[in-house]
């Protein structure tokens, strides 16, 4: 290396930008009027609604909004999220009534000219403001056994599985556990009992996978009296979820798996 | 089980604190998995629909279509179908698989929507009561269907009997 190389700084961009100016490339804003159902038990028994009308662009998602409303006008706004992109699963809400993830609702993509609602999701109880108490629904989660249980002596390598069994169980696989699919359904909202969607479906995950040796355990407790057959196919759920599960499916799918199971 | 640990309490208004194992417990599942009751109740909804659709449609043919159609239908008709085996036996069939078809679907939407025990347990009493009453009267009027009524004083027929009747 006795060559002497002058270091040149990178640029900020390699790709040449055309000159920042005219109105190409300017974000659309408009106003929203936005509508928080919020619960505090240290401040009132009952919950109460607030408003803010907020200048929001077309980049923006309902998170932003609720982010807005709470670093620069109410701080005491309460609401989960981590990740803020579609995959932690904190933010589920109910949005113009429909369970969605606060992170992947655009606003533009709503009914900007009317007022848009948000509240936490429904069936399992409100801690503060959106915050709900998660516990009853991953109590349901775990009794389902959402984990590889495999009686074979463990093999030195991996355990093979064809592309097609991989296939039989790949839509159950993308769940992120947010609770909009069980939230949403109507049987859960009455009955707190019933194991609901996303139990069924991280059960499904497992119950057809080709490694997996507790399907029929999965079977099972699934065959209870809180079990699938529950469901009354409203579809809530498959509306409902954020990672495009067909949940309903593979509701049916396990149904059909205790019948065939027992005949 | 609501357990309270003094310990997680937040100082105002003894709000416990997140994730201190407490669960509601209208949320614990009672562990009585009674059989596969709910199962069968599930298959037989999709059985007895589907019989229930030719057994109507069948009926309904029959009554208003065949023959003199909707003029026919009387007193006499239904009698003269009930001194059939095969009507006696279709009838039956049909009364009792929509009383349980319908009973079932009302057990579903009660379990669907009834938010109180108590309201539960009450609504259920009745439709059950209800649906047993009919299916015994309906199955007793089907099999002990006698349209010829005579008198026992005097040995004939009574007035109000269908004409047919005088020419047995």
């Amino acid at each position: 290396m006795s060559t002497p190389t002058q270091e040149v700084a990178e640029p900020a961009s390699k790709i040449d930008l055309a000159e920042a100016g005219g109105s190409g490339g300017e974000i659309p804003s408009f106003d929203i009027t936005l509508k928080v159902r919020r619960y505090d038990p240290e401040r009132a028994e009952d919950a109460w609604w607030d408003e803010w009308t907020l200048t929001m662009y077309g980049t923006d998602r309902v998170l932003d909004a609720l982010h807005k409303v709470k670093w620069e006008i109410d701080g005491s706004l309460t609401f989960r999220r981590s990740c803020a992109h579609g995959i932690c699963g904190s933010d589920a809400m109910r949005i113009n009534g429909r369970n969605r993830l606060a992170c992947k609702a655009l606003l533009k993509d709503l009914d900007t000219s009317k007022t848009i609602t948000v509240e936490a999701i429904k069936g399992l109880p409100i801690e503060k403001d959106l915050i709900v108490d998660m516990e009853p629904f991953f109590q349901s989660y775990r009794e389902i056994m959402p984990f590889l249980v495999n009686n074979s002596p463990e093999p030195t390598a991996e355990r093979h599985q064809s592309p097609e069994d991989r296939e039989r169980f790949d839509d159950t696989t993308k769940c992120i556990l947010c609770a909009a699919c069980t939230s949403s359904c109507p049987v859960f909202w009455t009955d707190g009992q019933y194991f609901g969607p996303a139990a069924i479906v991280n059960a499904h995950r497992f119950i057809f996978d080709s490694r997996d040796d507790a399907g029929d355990m999965r079977l099972e407790v699934l065959n209870d009296r809180e079990g699938v057959w529950r469901c009354r196919t409203t579809f809530n759920c498959s509306d409902a979820c954020p990672r495009g599960i067909e949940v309903t499916k593979a509701i049916q799918e396990v149904k059909t798996a205790i019948l065939t199971r027992s005949l | 089980m609501t357990t309270t640990n003094s310990d997680s309490l937040l100082p105002a208004q003894g709000i416990e604190a997140p994730r201190s194992g407490r669960i509601d417990p209208k949320y614990l599942r009672n562990k009585s998995s009674n059989g596969s009751f709910e199962m069968a109740a599930w298959v037989f909804m999709r059985v007895s629909g589907l019989a229930l659709v030719v057994l109507i449609f069948v009926h309904l043919w029959v009554n208003l279509m065949v023959g003199d159609g909707i003029h026919q239908i009387d007193f006499g008709f239904v009698a003269g179908k009930w001194a059939n085996p095969v009507w006696q036996f279709w009838d039956l069939t049909m009364l009792w698989l929509a009383m349980l078809h319908g009973t079932n679907g009302m057990r579903t939407i009660i379990n669907d929507y009834a938010e109180k025990d108590s309201s539960r347990l009450w609504l259920k009493s009745i439709l059950y009561v209800s649906s047993t009453v009919i299916i015994i009267l309906g199955t007793m009027v089907i099999f002990t269907f006698e349209p010829c009524l005579v008198n026992n004083e005097t040995g004939e027929l009574f007035d109000s009997v269908p004409a047919f009747c005088h020419d047995l």
